[in-house]
């Protein structure tokens, strides 16, 4: 039986994915030995060409990681997606939008005017701004076009598998690969992680009261946070209960608490609201006077509930961005 | 005849780098253009966001080197918020950000620079590649490599929680203390360290310094620029990644400039090109002339060449050793040649590995007291530290919740951007004449990005130390000539 | 209803116990209130998860109602004080992503005020209509494939 082949590839990334790939480390090798790497931009010659010249649904399973914001990000992503029998969203950036996502909050040209016009440092008189197509002396030189706002990967292609983190834990990651090589993969369409949250895996899951009361939420440099104890009864806006586990809480370890990036639970219609409302009722707070002084330290709603995700959610961006 | 070249990396960073190169009517080349295609707008959705989510929300830039953002952003953070963080706090941050410069340094040479230094510039393109490096050197050493940055990996994880995207910074310290268990690993990864930067200096000696043409081809005109080059240093004017003043010297080598980070908004100005995504840094005193050499043009470099060019030494023992070495070979200060780059990351990830023992023996390392909590009302912050990359500048304004209300970002890349578009304006320059365009372009390219280690996520493209380029040429009708790629298909 | 002006469409989750019960004796009481709205009853407005707010807004809600008990009054003790704090924050996250104020109210009302349902109820269509439709961005779709309809959660 030939062996399976793979690919695969990066859109908006941070690097942290192709990161992640490589601290697969030892692992890497037994992956190496049972499929066909056919396509890996990071660690192999780049060649569309041989991408083009595959059959369509050649390539048995693909891993894409980062969002999508460019036309060529999604030529790549369609192309990918004929030649690959299966696609998986890898990442949150492509699972759900990730932190780079967090541009839908602003209109591109925001984002435009805070890099070339209003930054600290940016002497412009001219107002200058990149071009698409710029007339130098010499000829024109083109650069690629920003699209209006960030989109997750299943936003401009169908995909079957998501594996969620940022980036992913290198447990899912083997948990994946494995469970191609051995054809057990679930349902198409299933998240690659656990169906349990994160609290179920948290060391700090029996000193997390069964009802938690606090009078206010605290932000990370308030307190001096208890080593031992949960983060969300000593009033850090922990977003451990509702998010997927399968990273083994490594945030928490580091005495900090989770901001979510494991992503939606089973079930989930909008990761926000969703995060919002877990974190909303655990507060002891009745009357509005006492709920806003509870409320003022999550000045950000918007950003720390959709932290990982706001193209995925039912909101998608700020209106009229 | 007129055509265009287009050089088209499949990078990352804020997209991926490309280079468009314009013939004059005899074929020879009157413009290379270096351009970053993308745009992420991170100083945009800064804004909104609680100054101290910043660490974390800003690390995502690149997950190659996230310590950096995140380090950069917790000085920002600690100055936005007027906290002082305690001493253990400060040791354990510089020794994370150590044993994250050997990792970052090690991944660098090994895997990017490596495929050029140690298996060779003519090496058949199959063998320039890690699996090349490790014929060379030997499966022992390359399992080495990996497992030394596997170690220093492990080591981030285990104070930062996270090793792509840690979680340990926090205005006014870090989020956890070290336990005893914690500092005697530190100790035994900083030794492995030492012994594993001394080992990698001979290996270059051996391989490169001894090889008469390597030496040649880095000190080659190529790769030879006469700017300006910016550094942090400690009050000796030592080299220091993690925090001291900023020292700037003139191309002649002669102290140019030395300023408090906080200051950088009178010394340091961002120039914006209609062709190109990323801002050009250049010297406010000096102004904007233009991609040009010498002293009458703002242009300045940073990351290893400059750190060393910019300081009088190194603080710890025998990097200072090698640093000697270093000047005495290639001719004395300031050397120009960006080649020269590989030689001093190695020394700097020796530097970085003493320093991680001195640090991981404090007594002080394991105390308790790794945090004060800021009381006065947040307002702007300025964090600036070294990434392996080169200088990286954080700076946030917030209102009185300590919410973001304007962010600027100055990253490694931007502050060479100038000098890396001249490197490749100047290649391509020597190898295309007469409308011959000579392949040898992509390695060229290629390896004065390699150089640079720009933060283009080369280091990720890093495993077979091949940035793949296309390059198409065009004629006047924008019809495709002749392609060339760097896989030569 | 066809004059040509906007019609805003409002959902509106309304308690079983008090806010629903005053809908129904305002109808009772012919206290005519516009007929943008549509009713969803829930047992107490603590039920009210905050992803049926979003859902109801992709769906084509110009706007979204909560009514609830008097404070004190929840028929569950608490439902009600869950709901506000959900409420408070949700409409700060709604703020930042330019959702205007006016869209999403939440009101108080006991079983036997019916006329403040009317009130409350011609003075949100009012508000909206004069805001005009909501206008989120579309959220985008793989080419070639039929548009998903977001999953219904409000009934
Ligand atoms: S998911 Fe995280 S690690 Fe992966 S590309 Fe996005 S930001 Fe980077
Ligand atoms: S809320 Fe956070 S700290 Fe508490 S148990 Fe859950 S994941 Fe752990
Ligand atoms: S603890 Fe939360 S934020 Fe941290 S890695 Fe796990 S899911 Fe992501
Ligand atoms: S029953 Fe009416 S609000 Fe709880």
């Amino acid at each position: 039986m030939s062996k399976p082949k793979v690919g695969f590839y990066w859109c908006a990334s941070c690097g942290g994915c192709e990161e992640a790939i490589v601290d697969l480390a030892a692992d890497i090798l037994g992956v190496v030995a049972a499929v066909d790497i056919v396509f890996w931009p990071c660690a192999m010659d780049f060649k569309r060409a041989d991408v083009e010249a595959m059959a369509d649904g050649e390539m048995a399973v693909c891993f894409v990681n980062g969002a999508v914001r460019t036309s060529e990000q999604l030529e790549m992503a369609e192309l990918l997606r004929r030649k690959a029998g299966l696609i998986v969203a890898f990442g949150s950036c492509a699972h759900t939008g990730g932190i780079p996502g967090l541009a839908n909050l602003y209109s591109r040209e925001g984002v435009l005017a805070a890099a070339y016009d209003a930054a600290f440092a940016t002497v412009n008189p001219e107002g200058m701004r990149p071009q698409t197509e710029y007339a130098a002396p010499e000829g024109t030189v083109t650069l690629p076009e920003l699209h209006e706002t960030v989109k997750k990967l299943d936003q401009v292609i169908p995909v079957e598998y998501y594996l969620p983190g940022c980036p992913p834990p290198v447990k899912l990651i083997t948990g994946a690969l494995g469970a191609i090589l051995e054809g057990t993969l679930p349902p198409k369409g299933s998240i690659l992680a656990p169906e349990i949250a994160l609290c179920s895996e948290c060391p700090r899951k029996d000193s997390k009261p069964e009802k938690l009361d606090f009078t206010a939420f605290k932000r990370p440099h308030q307190i001096i946070a208890d080593p031992a104890l949960c983060l969300l009864a000593q009033g850090l806006l922990c977003l451990g209960p509702s998010t997927r586990a399968g990273c083994d809480a490594p945030c928490i370890t580091g005495n900090m608490p989770c901001t979510g990036c494991g992503g939606p639970l089973e079930g989930t219609k909008d990761l926000g609201t969703n995060a919002l409302s877990a974190a909303a009722s655990v507060l002891e707070a009745t009357d509005e006077a006492s709920i806003a002084v509870g409320l003022a330290e999550v000045p950000d709603p918007a950003g720390a509930f959709y932290r990982y995700s706001l193209p995925a959610s039912l909101l998608y961006a700020k209106k009229g961005s | 005849m007129s055509s265009k070249v287009t050089i088209d990396p499949i990078t990352r960073l804020e997209g991926h780098g490309k280079v468009d190169i314009f013939l004059d009517d005899s074929g020879n080349v009157e413009r290379a253009y270096f351009q970053i295609p993308e745009l992420r707008g991170f100083e945009k959705f800064a804004e909104g966001r609680p100054a101290e989510d910043m660490p974390q929300i800003t690390s995502r830039i690149c997950g190659v080197c996230p310590t950096a953002h995140h380090m950069a952003a917790t000085k920002a953070v600690d100055a936005l918020y007027h906290v002082d963080p305690p001493a253990a706090a400060k040791k354990v941050r510089e020794l994370i950000y150590s044993t994250f410069f050997v990792e970052d340094h090690a991944l660098h040479f090994f895997f990017l620079g490596g495929p050029d230094f140690v298996v060779g510039p003519h090496a058949p393109k199959a063998e320039r590649n890690i699996l090349g490096v490790l014929g060379k050197v030997g499966l022992e050493v390359g399992t080495e490599v990996i497992g030394l940055r596997k170690q220093m990996r492990d080591l981030i994880s285990r104070a930062g929680g996270k090793v792509a995207h840690p979680v340990f910074g926090l205005p006014g310290g870090v989020a956890k203390a070290l336990s005893a268990d914690d500092q005697a690993a530190f100790i035994a990864g900083a030794k492995h360290a030492v012994e594993f930067g001394l080992f990698s200096l001979q290996l270059f000696r051996d391989l490169v310094l001894k090889n008469e043409e390597y030496v040649a081809w880095i000190t080659s005109d190529t790769y030879t620029h006469q700017t300006y080059y910016m550094g942090m240093v400690d009050g000796d004017n030592k080299v220091n990644f993690y925090d001291g003043q900023l020292r700037v010297v003139a191309p002649d080598g002669r102290e140019y400039l030395r300023f408090a980070p906080a200051d950088y908004q009178r010394h340091v100005a961002e120039h914006v090109e209609p062709w190109s995504y990323i801002k050009f840094c250049y010297l406010k005193g000096i102004g904007w002339k233009g991609f040009a050499d010498g002293a009458e043009s703002g242009v300045y470099a940073v990351a290893p060449l400059a750190r060393l060019n910019a300081a009088d030494g190194m603080a710890t023992p025998r990097a200072q050793e090698a640093y000697e070495e270093y000047f005495q070979t290639l001719g004395g200060k300031p050397v120009h040649h960006t080649l020269a780059n590989h030689w001093a990351r190695l020394i700097e990830m020796l530097y970085a590995a003493e320093r991680m023992v001195e640090l991981a023996e404090d007594p002080e390392l394991i105390s308790p007291d790794v945090r004060a909590i800021p009381t006065a009302t947040p307002d702007e912050g300025i964090g600036v530290v070294e990434a392996p990359r080169g200088t990286l500048f954080h700076h946030y304004q917030s209102d009185a919740q300590g919410v973001v209300t304007r962010a600027n970002l100055i990253v490694a890349t931007q502050n060479n951007a100038a000098r890396i578009a001249m490197s490749v304006d100047k290649s391509a320059r020597g190898l295309i004449k007469a409308g011959e365009v000579n392949d040898g372009i992509l390695n060229m390219v290629e390896m004065a990005f390699r150089a640079y280690d720009p933060c283009h996520g080369c280091a990720t493209h890093a495993l077979p130390g091949q940035m793949p380029i296309k390059i198409s040429i065009y004629d006047q009708r924008h019809e495709l000539v002749r392609e060339i790629r760097r896989d030569g298909v | 209803m066809s004059d040509g002006t906007f019609q805003p469409r409002i959902v509106a989750f309304f308690c079983n116990w008090c806010t629903y019960t005053a809908a129904d004796l305002a109808g009772i009481s012919r206290m005519s209130y516009a007929a943008n709205v549509r009713v969803v009853r829930l047992m107490c407005s603590g039920r009210l998860d905050p992803q049926f707010v979003v859902a109801a807004l992709r769906q084509g809600a110009d706007g979204v109602l909560i009514g609830g008990c008097h404070p004190g009054d929840c028929h569950y003790q608490v439902g009600n004080h869950k709901a506000l704090r959900r409420f408070t924050l949700l409409k700060r996250l709604l703020g930042q992503l330019g959702i205007e104020d006016e869209r999403v109210r939440l009101e108080w009302i006991a079983a036997s005020e019916g006329d403040k349902v009317q009130r409350v109820i011609n003075e949100m269509v009012a508000q909206v209509r004069a805001l005009g439709p909501l206008g989120l961005t579309a959220i985008p779709r793989p080419h070639g494939e039929a548009a998903a309809v977001p999953p219904c959660c409000a009934e």
